[in-house]
């Protein structure tokens, strides 16, 4: 079987009217899987949880599979109240991105997609997970090969496994807005700052080289990681699904040209930037230490 | 409330016991520990001598062996498990969660205690740990106000540990790839943030002084300008035209005010952070910290930390500077 595609769940904030017409397009691209809400900040919400059900609704009538992403990271009530409403939707699968989710999913006896912050770094880790429910596994942003292999060699039944195949690398969450900081707003008073940065927030070095992405709570590589030129390595590898994360320009040509490498096991022209993580090696791109 | 304080040395340890910890937390001298730092942590000699002397003392012993280990490597930490057990410390702190089971099954009762780097911040979370593990304590990640630790402790699924004093960690711990972005190497896999290996400081001919990390710059100093170590998340950077630390200003978390607090709500042990420091600085720190709590309990009413004691402890901060970090919502 080939690998199947999938589009990651809007890591950005945009306004209501154009994440509906972004998914509208979504629906014509050649995509298998499609992960839909909010997994950065509680705050946003442009589109509420009964607005996402009512997409994903639309999206797998489409005949896409649908898959439904909790937070990041929870601390409040309000936010766990939310996650059971996801939880408990009745139809789609929800993929758990913390501890809290999984637990929930685990007390109802729900199958789940297992999300890329919720450490997973072995195969007992994954095979506890798995008895808690876990059928598919997004692969932690700083697992590579390596792993993947040494998962193999352990003779465990492996769940499916999603790698993270374009998009920038998300890095570190915290309770900090550092958009809110950048702009010097409190972040309880943010004023929904992000919506006027659909792309993240770019952060460079003092000597101008661009190094991160501030997005809200979460900070991001400033480079795409793409893994299209290594798609016959991915294959080998039996990845089951390429994640390309929705970017705010160009995320159709992304698709395609995805596709294109999986159905052709052609390697493409790199457009974005190497994974070190998938090789093993630091994931930013050497920098000329000079300046 | 316990103590609960940092060693990464012999010495540290005792200056921790002498000072009045109620436990010491240490690690072995491998990256099953989250401060895998050259020349820190415990040979097989200091360990023996370091459990006798708190044994001895009727103080607490835990090990850390919070990192995470892939596939091939969860050997390595079974086995420093094992030595834990048989060198009878009184608990160890985990994330992992191949190592929770494996100590869950062969050592029951050994007290295992759930790391900050397990990233659990809500109590369905700390249930998780609970029920699958048997935790007996869970230290809670830096990102929550006071009143979100309130609200965990009234849930009572499982006692809790909050940081007290020490450098900040403001990222989700367990949730931080900075260091592992730049080097290849990071808290979780490797137990170091921006190891110094990585660490460069050159010095122009002004005197300014730049340092990088695996040649990535994170900041530069005037001449006269104190710098501080160069972790990620501390350096300055531009941000829409403007040069600042964009992430967070070298400073030290220390929640004294909030001590009665805490212990209203019902948090089971306050941590002192800093394995990686001296000797001279778990001395100070656990002394005041004693100090703080014990007059917490002889004199409850009108309880207010002594301008000494805030001083004693910005004196040892990063960049002598402290805050109440996430404790208090201004700072988010």
């Amino acid at each position: 079987m080939s690998m199947r595609l999938t589009l990651g769940p809007l890591q950005y904030f945009w306004p209501r009217e154009r994440i509906l017409s972004f998914y509208c397009e979504a629906a014509g691209w050649p995509l298998d899987v499609i992960y839909l809400g909010e997994t950065v900040c509680s705050k946003r919400r442009q589109l509420r949880t009964a607005d996402w059900l009512a997409l994903a609704a639309d999206l797998a009538e489409e005949g896409f599979e649908v898959v439904l992403s909790s937070l990041a990271l929870l601390e409040a009530e309000s936010e766990l109240a939310s996650l059971d409403r996801l939880v408990n939707n009745g139809r789609f699968r929800v993929e758990a991105n913390d501890m809290s989710a999984v637990q929930r999913l685990r007390e109802r006896g729900l199958p789940f997609v297992g999300g890329p912050t919720l450490n997973v770094y072995n195969h007992v880790a994954l095979q506890l997970l798995c008895e808690d429910g876990l059928e598919r596994l997004v692969l932690g942003v700083e697992l590579g090969r390596a792993v993947v292999e040494e998962f193999r060699s352990t003779g465990m039944e492996l769940p499916e496994l999603e790698l993270l195949a374009w998009g920038r690398l998300p890095l570190a969450f915290s309770a900090r807005c550092f958009t809110a900081r950048a702009l010097d707003l409190a972040k309880d008073e943010c004023g929904f700052r992000c919506i006027d940065y659909p792309d993240g927030l770019p952060l460079a070095t003092r000597e101008g080289e661009p190094f991160l992405t501030v997005n809200g709570v979460q900070v991001q590589s400033s480079e795409h990681c793409d893994l299209a030129p290594e798609i016959a390595e991915l294959n080998e590898a039996a990845i089951d699904l390429l994640r390309i994360y929705p970017q705010a320009e160009g995320t159709a040509g992304i698709v395609a040209r995805f596709r294109k490498a999986v159905d052709s096991k052609q390697a493409p022209l790199r457009v974005g930037s190497t994974s070190g993580y998938w090789h093993g090696l630091p994931a930013r791109p050497a920098v000329n230490p000079t300046g | 409330m316990y103590l609960v304080c940092p060693a990464g040395n012999l010495p540290a340890l005792k200056a921790a016991v002498d000072g009045g910890a109620d436990a010491v937390y240490l690690g072995f001298r491998d990256q099953t520990n989250a401060r895998a730092f050259p020349g820190l942590n415990f040979t097989e000699a200091d360990l023996l001598a370091g459990v006798d002397y708190a044994h001895r003392h009727r103080r607490k012993l835990y090990v850390a062996l919070n990192t995470y280990p892939g596939p091939t490597r969860l050997a390595g930490w079974r086995a420093a498990v094992d030595r834990a057990a048989e060198v009878g410390a009184d608990a160890i702190i985990c994330a992992d969660m191949g190592v929770l089971d494996y100590a869950s099954r062969r050592y029951p009762d050994l007290a295992r205690h759930l790391s900050v780097q397990g990233s659990a911040t809500t109590h369905p979370a700390l249930r998780y740990y609970r029920e699958r593990f048997g935790i007996a304590r869970a230290v809670l990640p830096r990102v929550l106000s006071v009143q979100q630790v309130e609200r965990i402790c009234e849930q009572d699924v499982v006692p809790v540990e909050v940081f007290a004093f020490g450098s900040l960690c403001i990222m989700v711990e367990g949730r931080c790839q900075l260091s592992s972005y730049v080097t290849g190497e990071g808290p979780n896999r490797h137990g170091a943030c921006s190891p110094a290996r990585f660490v460069r400081w050159d010095e122009g001919r002004d005197g300014t002084r730049s340092v990088r990390l695996n040649g990535c710059l994170i900041d530069r100093f005037a001449a006269d300008e104190p710098g501080g170590y160069p972790t990620v998340c501390k350096g300055r950077y531009a941000v829409g035209g403007e040069v600042l630390h964009a992430l967070e200003e070298p400073t030290s978390l220390n929640t004294l005010e909030l001590l009665p607090r805490l212990q209203a709500a019902g948090v089971a042990a306050v941590k002192i952070e800093g394995r990686q420091r001296g000797q001279a600085y778990v001395a100070t720190v656990t002394r005041v910290w004693r100090a703080a709590l014990d007059r917490l309990q002889t004199a409850p009413s009108g309880w207010r930390p002594d301008d000494s004691w805030q001083r004693e402890l910005a004196r040892l901060a990063e960049g002598r500077q402290t805050t109440l970090g996430p404790y208090h919502r201004s700072w988010h």
